[in-house]
């Protein structure tokens, strides 16, 4: 193995299903599911995946939810922005247990 | 179909590796089908390949360099075939047909001989000085203007189309609009084309036309009638840059696996007719762009005596891969 991500391997992860094929497929049904038209369009879903991929670090999400939102019609500039959206929240996540951080040093400092 | 599930299982379905794509006559084939003619009712005319953009999608290679143009001889000749048979669309395409001198003596002899005339633009070519006479003149005959608008995104249609082209072609469907083009009521139709601004398919005509409609209007305060989206047919420029940037394979295949049985009935090549520059009849425009004549033999307009009847064969490659993939290119 010279990577540990190969971009092959996103062909290949129905493979996911030998040995455990009731899971897998209660998976994946699930998950063509979640994917359909509802409240949310599909382009809508496939921003969201796209920016919880970033989130997440997932390079085969990313590959896949990049090539899903341009074919359901998101343009760069709404892609970019969605990717903003990840690093914010992941950014602020940070950010916000300084509070913690603060309350901590405010108890142990005169 | 996109996301990590059909990733995961659809890609080189149906598609041979060793030797490339499988021809489009064997997908016919293995469906059942075959691709004949229906009566033909639409007429298209390509005026030539001069245009002012260079478009990377474009499968005409179409760009300002180009000295390919329709003569008014050849337009007295189409005219004349307009008048022959029975049209119910006319379809004037190019390159950009504004870039044509006599472009509107072609609009007068033709206007009047089928119930819908249609004029491609790519709205850059309509911002050029003298254009405003054009545009009286399409509106005095009703014409539908068709116009390329790729992305309401300007980075990503630019990249495809020319920098700064995005910012014209919004100074010019605002023009349009002034003039009536777009407008509920005004009886003058202007409907948007896109393409995507890359190597993936088209997202569907529906969902692109609620999005375009509400990006336009808020961005802009633009209006359309209708919107039609088509995948880009890997020929030309397209194919070049697909094969320059490693998307070839990849594309093709996903044009295959798109393939759609139930689109080949409604393709429009089985009612169309496409008119060469210099006169010449082919089943559509990518038929031309590869120089494959209608019935494998070089017609002239002015030699044409019937239309091609119901059932005869048209020529495919597997560039039609991209008239099939979806909902299909009609």
């Amino acid at each position: 193995m010279e990577t540990y991500f190969d971009p092959a391997d996103l062909a290949a992860f129905g493979d996911i299903g030998k040995d455990a094929p009731e899971l897998a497929k209660k998976f994946f049904d699930y998950y063509a599911e979640v994917f359909k038209e509802g409240e949310l369009t599909e382009r809508e879903k496939a921003l969201i995946a796209l920016a919880v991929a970033h989130a997440v670090q997932c390079p085969y999400c990313i590959d896949a939810y990049t090539r899903a939102s341009l074919e359901k019609g998101s343009n760069l500039g709404e892609m970019t922005e969605a990717v903003h959206v990840a690093a914010a929240i992941r950014g602020g996540a940070s950010l916000v247990h300084g509070v913690q951080m603060r309350k901590i040093a405010e108890k142990l400092s005169m | 179909m996109s996301g990590i599930r059909e990733m995961s299982t659809g890609i080189g379905t149906g598609v041979r590796e060793a030797s490339g794509v499988e021809p489009f006559a064997d997908a016919l084939a293995r469906h059942g089908l075959s691709l004949g003619r229906d009566r033909v009712h639409t007429l298209q005319v390509n005026t030539g390949y001069l245009c002012d953009l260079r478009c990377r999608h474009c499968h005409l290679e179409a760009g300002p360099d180009r000295g390919e143009v329709m003569s008014r001889e050849t337009m007295e000749a189409v005219v004349s075939f307009a008048r022959r048979f029975p049209f119910q669309v006319i379809d004037i395409t190019g390159g950009a047909p504004e870039l044509i001198p006599d472009l509107p003596f072609l609009i007068e002899g033709i206007s009047s001989l089928a119930p819908r005339l249609m004029l491609r633009t790519n709205l850059s070519a309509m911002s050029g000085t003298g254009r405003e006479s054009l545009l009286s003149l399409c509106v005095a005959h009703r014409i539908v203007l068709v116009a390329s608008f790729p992305s309401t995104n300007p980075s990503q249609a630019d990249a495809q189309r020319g920098a700064g082209v995005t910012e014209t072609a919004i100074v010019v469907l605002k023009r349009l609009n002034a003039a009536g083009y777009g407008v509920e009521g005004t009886g003058l139709e202007l409907d948007l084309v896109v393409n995507p601004v890359g190597a993936f398919l088209p997202v569907s005509q529906e969902t692109a036309e609620r999005k375009f409609r509400a990006d336009l209007l808020r961005k802009w305060g633009i209006a359309f009638n209708r919107l039609h989206t088509f995948a880009n047919v890997p020929l030309g420029r397209f194919r070049g840059w697909l094969l320059q940037t490693g998307n070839y394979e990849r594309y093709m295949k996903t044009l295959v696996m798109g393939f759609n049985p139930a689109a080949v009935e409604r393709l429009m090549c089985r009612t169309l007719l496409s008119v060469s520059w210099d006169g010449f009849l082919y089943d559509c425009d990518f038929n031309l762009a590869v120089g494959r004549p209608l019935g494998d033999r070089k017609v002239h307009v002015s030699e044409v005596h019937e239309l091609p009847p119901p059932g005869a064969p048209i020529a495919v490659g597997e560039y039609c891969y991209a008239c099939t993939a979806g909902s299909g290119f009609t």
